[in-house]
């Protein structure tokens, strides 16, 4: 590890002077910083320890309705929190999919929001790779792309963003609230990671330097799905594993008409994928498995291999999405089950409708 | 969770001396003697010594998998602060033996900087020593290594095919018996199936670590080590002393699953380098370090062709394995050889071809050919199930080896049948469907059952121990054996008791220091019998010495009895023709005027009795899975295995074994893989997030049940060995399942969704 000052500001303002610095990196929960400096991906000269800041560990509902999540707010935390539970419960639930116990109690929200990549060539410094080394190439083209992106993805950079949480945040129209030392500003989840472009542009967080990110804000709008919100999440291991695919799915049903609808899905993009089209397509039609099927393809429409190794990802998405959408339409459950997010929830899965009749004597 | 046999009956070891008996302590069902040592945290793993003046070290790993270095920025390093040497080869002090050379059939060759050669990605090129971790470290990166590369031969296209006489460990690669073409074309169903299964690395929780130092020309080691005092033969030649100056301490290991046997590169730099700054040296792997020079299971590419009569007996079994190395050396895979000892066929062939690839060198890891042969034969006796229309239990059932099928032998011991019936049993396989996808549970799922046969060899190695009775009764037992977390320390100690003829609580267990009597290798499965052995008969030795003393006093109610007329228990000795007439071991040593008696004993194969039998642990495993029929996610819902390996010491700690290697077969079915560059050869998931083995939630059910087993043959203590055999008929039991479940037959290992998804 090089050598680097370590410095924990007592304010706000001190940490956004301080991470102004041009070596500057800004460490919350340190579960995913410490371990790209000690892979030498990141090499910072200064760490400015934002973890004990006041003021930043808040879970506020605010006049509006609409619910303000502090940047340090532990993950572990905000699966627990009473209101984000009845407002949001996919979001609890996305957050309990991932990582383990041990990294959601230490990682905080805006660490989730800003963590990098799980591109293998991306945590390898002696690989060329254009999200670490702007123009520098990209070493994953001609490896394995097996977890790579299906959608938004460029010749630049076909990694994905690992997050959970961020999944249903985007799907329910979070903000991510940023201060500067010009102010402050807003920008919305799921287009706070920029898709990759041309020319050895991988695309990345839209944080300029010395922004330090105080808070994600759920609109209030967010509780009109909490009857029907579901995140789905699909990998090999059934548990502490990055999503291969995943599917954040909310319903606002009344009267057996969907009145409207949010989706998005992981682990197929640079950025969590908010499925616009489908959430278009799913406005005033019957919760039923056409619906979700026509939705599910609307949102993959546009989804191509990053390589041929993760092609199989499509058809798998989609599936995920309409699953997403079909447990969301059962409502959500009234406890979160013990395995969340995974098809082996006891509530989640059920029966398909074109399964074959129970033959065997299963136990 | 597991339902335990009735600990042995108690049986006595008739030594020609005095009678100890095996029963008091052994096969009770203890807790791991060092357990509340671990969960406090005052078990001291190598890693924790910080002797006075030590410097850190790390090596620098090359990135390249073949070519030279070219440039190494060694002044750079040297200035940064804190940085004390740097280690390059041209500066790197001799050794007395070529790191290259293979002076016997174990020996692996080892990297350690004795040129500019990159052999594979992950090779040691430097050393950086350092004041502290972190500035070693950066010096690593500092260095800067510069290459001429050439291109990296990773799979079959571009590595070297080659013939070879010998696989794993000096077995014969080639084993022919009767006429396989002519057994095949006269079969009335055959079957042909290709599997695979990847480079795996052990990734024991506690990586390679060692804390070297020099006294003069002795040489202290604290390091995790599954053969502490045969490793000091090892060491010393590399610098050129006497065994006897190297003294290696290692009183717990964090796993080694055959990858902390043999002398690496970097523990030889670790040694080197404490020479060249005369202080002592700690160096610790990385997790990615642990994926090259530690050794690896080889990929595997098997090709299985069976053929059975109508009636479900093979006519032909032909087991072929391309087993991947690396360029520099020899050690294959010996997967085709798990097919030599399982089934009865009238013709066999098991062989092996080798296959280079710019790797580090695979070795022995858990279950080395058994784990991947076990997985490719258990598949295709499926297969060869279903080509006969025959339940997958009754097909195995019908090529029951009632003899040994490579040697003819009749099997000291083989409780296979029990295995089958228990395990089928517990698991309810009775109800189940021939057919695949048949059976769904209540939500939807598909659900399938497999199963597969378990064998696995129980080697005996060499021991020494030596056990004393001291003037208060207690009792010292001595041999530097390995607790790598499977329970030897817990074990070892209940035989050593009853060697003694003393209660585990008046017994202090001496073990994981080379100057005690050299208690072999924990490897093999072998442990407990050896080591077990050397400890019993030390012990017995012992109380043969007290006897003799006691029988010829006239003032011991003793006086008079031959020596094999008194037999130990509970500290004293009792007349054989009159258990009333006894007398306490310190009664009897203190009336001689002794502070204690001394015995020694050695644990080895009786060589005659390896003549005459083969020797294998047997079990069958069922397993249960459930898959999602859209999204492919698969979880082994149920693992029920049964498993007969003779006197079982501690039935807790050998559960616990068991249950552990069934478990690494769900990893070995459903995740470990090692995912390499192809440009590079640089393993690009070297960590726990990326290589993955089963977590909790991977293990909703697992199960393991002794059969009970006496064998007379192996040794005089009846005990066979735990340690691998559960990962064996695991694995193929999963896949198995997963055909049951989907209809999909998989033959690549790890499977993977998109396999299902079709
Ligand atoms: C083995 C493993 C498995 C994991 N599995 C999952 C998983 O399944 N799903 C999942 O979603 N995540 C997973 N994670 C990732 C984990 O969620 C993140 O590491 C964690 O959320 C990061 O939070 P942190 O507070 O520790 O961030 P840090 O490590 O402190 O910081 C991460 C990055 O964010 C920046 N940063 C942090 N806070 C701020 C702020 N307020 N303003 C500006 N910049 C900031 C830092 O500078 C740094 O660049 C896993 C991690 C590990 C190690
Ligand atoms: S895919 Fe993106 S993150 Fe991965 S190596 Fe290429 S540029 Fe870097």
């Amino acid at each position: 590890m090089n050598l680097f000052d370590y410095v924990r500001p007592a304010t706000l303002g001190e940490a956004l002077g301080a991470a102004a610095h041009p070596g500057a990196a800004v460490l919350a929960g340190g579960t995913n910083l410490v371990d790209l400096m000690k892979a030498g991906v990141a090499r910072p000269e200064r760490i400015v320890d934002i973890s004990r800041l006041p003021g930043l560990s808040e879970i506020e509902t605010l006049e509006d309705g609409a619910i303000r999540i502090g940047a340090l707010v532990g993950n572990a935390a905000l699966a627990r929190h009473p209101a984000v539970k009845a407002a949001a419960p996919a979001v609890a639930e996305a957050v309990l999919a991932g990582a383990s116990a041990q990294l959601r109690n230490k990682a905080s929200v805006g660490g989730n929001l800003l963590q990098a990549t799980r591109c293998a060539y991306f945590g390898d410094p002696a690989s060329a790779c254009n999200r670490r080394v702007p123009g520098s190439g990209c070493d994953a083209k001609g490896g394995d792309r097996r977890g790579h992106a299906v959608l938004g993805w460029s010749d630049a950079c076909s990694a994905t963003n690992p997050s959970d949480l961020l999944v249903p945040l985007a799907a329910l129209g979070a903000v991510v609230e940023i201060a500067g030392q010009d102010g402050t500003r807003e920008v919305p989840v799921a287009e706070f990671h920029t898709l990759p472009g041309a020319d050895g542009d991988a695309g990345g967080p839209q944080l300029r330097h010395g922004e330090i990110v105080t808070a994600v804000r759920l609109p209030a709008d967010a509780a009109r799905f909490a009857a029907a919100s579901r995140y789905v999440k699909v990998r090999e291991r059934t548990s502490f594993a990055f999503a291969l695919v995943s599917a954040a799915a909310a319903l606002d049903i009344e009267d057996g008409t969907i009145r409207a609808a949010r989706l998005a899905l992981g682990g197929v993009a640079a950025r969590p994928w908010r499925a616009a089209e489908a959430e278009a397509a799913l406005t005033g039609k019957a919760p039923d498995a056409a619906a979700f099927q026509a939705a599910a393809e609307a949102a993959m429409a546009q989804a191509r291999p990053s390589a041929e190794d993760n092609a199989f990802k499509i058809a798998l998405a989609l599936r995920v999405a309409v699953r997403a959408l079909t447990l969301a339409a059962k409502g959500t459950p009234e406890r979160m089950p013990a395995l969340p997010a995974s098809v082996f929830a006891p509530t989640l899965s059920a029966p398909s409708p074109s399964a074959p009749s129970f033959q065997g004597t299963a136990r | 969770m597991t339902d335990m046999i009735e600990p042995v009956s108690p049986d006595t070891l008739a030594n020609g001396s005095a009678h100890v008996r095996l029963g008091s302590n052994a096969g009770q069902p203890l807790t791991r003697a060092d357990g509340r040592l671990k969960v406090t945290g005052r078990a001291t793993f190598a890693a924790d010594n910080r002797p006075d003046g030590m410097l850190y070290a790390v090596y620098v790993s090359a990135t390249i998998a073949r070519g030279r270095v070219t440039h190494l920025d060694v002044d750079a390093a040297k200035a940064h602060p804190g940085v004390v040497e740097v280690m390059t080869p041209a500066n790197r002090p001799p050794l007395a033996r070529d790191p290259d050379a293979k002076p016997h059939p174990f020996a692996l060759k080892v990297d350690a900087l004795q040129n500019d050669r990159v052999r594979y990605a992950g090779q040691p090129i430097a050393l950086v020593i350092a004041e502290t971790l972190e500035a070693a470290a950066e010096g690593a990166v500092l260095l800067a290594p510069a290459y001429a590369a050439e291109p990296a031969r990773m799979d079959e296209a571009t590595g070297e095919i080659f013939a070879t006489e010998i696989a794993g460990f000096g077995n014969p690669a080639l084993f022919e018996k009767g006429d396989v073409e002519a057994g095949l074309a006269a079969a009335a169903r055959r079957v042909e199936a290709r599997y695979t299964t990847p480079a795996q690395y052990h990734n024991a929780m506690e990586p390679h670590a060692i804390v070297a130092a020099w006294e003069g020309d002795r040489l202290i080691l604290d390091m995790p080590t599954q053969a502490p005092a045969l490793s000091t033969a090892e060491f010393a030649s590399f610098f050129g002393i006497p065994p006897q100056n190297v003294l290696v301490r290692s009183p717990f290991i964090g796993g080694g699953f055959g990858s902390k046997a043999f002398a690496t590169g970097p523990y030889l730099l670790a040694m080197l380098a404490a020479r060249m700054v005369g202080r002592p040296v700690k160096m610790v792997h990385r997790r990615d370090q642990q994926f090259g020079p530690v050794g690896h299971r080889g990929a595997t590419r098997q090709t299985l062709r069976l053929g059975a009569a109508a009636d479900g007996r093979l006519t032909a079994l032909d087991h072929t394995a391309l087993s991947t190395t690396s360029s520099f050396d020899d050690f294959l895979e010996p997967a085709a050889n798990a097919s030599h000892n399982m089934y009865a066929s009238p013709a066999m062939r098991m062989a092996h071809q080798g296959l280079r690839n710019d790797v580090g060198t695979p070795g022995a890891m858990r279950a080395p050919g058994e784990a991947t042969g076990s997985a490719a034969l258990e598949c295709a006796m499926d297969e060869a199930a279903e080509a006969c229309g025959m339940d997958p239990l009754a097909f195995r059932l019908a090529n029951y080896a009632e003899t040994d099928p490579q040697t003819g032998r009749p099997f000291s011991s083989k409780a296979l049948r029990e295995c089958y019936t228990a395990a089928a049993e517990r698991f309810g396989w009775s109800g189940r469907p021939l057919a695949p996808r048949q059976m769904r549970d209540d939500e939807g799922r598909l659900v399938g059952w497999g199963m597969g046969s378990a064998l696995f060899p129980c080697p005996m190695f060499e021991a020494e121990a030596r056990a004393t009775i001291h003037a208060d009764g207690t009792g010292t037992v001595e041999i530097s054996a390995s607790e790598m977390g499977q329970g030897a320390l817990t074990a070892l100690a209940q035989i050593a008791a009853d060697g003694l003829g003393i209660d585990g609580d008046r017994l202090d267990f001496r073990s994981g220091d080379s100057s005690l009597p050299n208690g072999g290798i924990a490897g093999g499965s072998g442990h407990t019998a050896t080591a077990g052995s050397a400890i019993f008969t030390a012990g017995a030795d012992a109380v043969r010495r007290l006897a003799e003393i006691a029988v010829a006093d006239e003032a011991s109610p003793l006086f008079g009895a031959s020596n094999s007329g008194v037999e130990a228990r509970g500290g004293r000795l009792h007349r054989v023709d009159d258990p009333s007439r006894s007398e306490t071991y310190a009664a009897i040593l203190s009336r001689a005027g002794l502070s204690s008696v001394t015995g020694e004993g050695k644990g080895a194969r009786d060589p005659a009795a390896a003549e005459s039998r083969a020797m294998f642990s047997h079990g069958a495993v069922f397993a249960e899975v459930t898959v999602d029929p859209d999204l492919a996610q698969i979880r082994v819902t149920r693992l029920v295995g049964a498993f007969a390996a003779g006197r079982i010491v501690n039935p807790r700690l050998a559960t616990s074994q068991l249950t552990g290697g069934m478990i690494w077969g769900i990893g070995f079915a459903l995740h470990e893989e090692t995912v390499y560059d192809p440009r590079t050869g640089r393993p690009m998931n070297a960590d726990f997030a990326g290589y993955h083995v089963p977590v909790n939630a991977d293990v909703p059910s697992v199960e393991a049940l002794l059969v009970e087993e006496t064998d007379r043959h192996v040794n005089a203590l009846g005990i066979k060995g735990v340690g691998e055999i559960g990962i064996t008929g695991t694995v193929g039991a999963i896949a198995n399942a997963l055909w049951h479940a989907t209809g999909v037959r998989v033959r690549d290992f790890p499977v993977k969704m998109e396999t299902l998804l079709g």
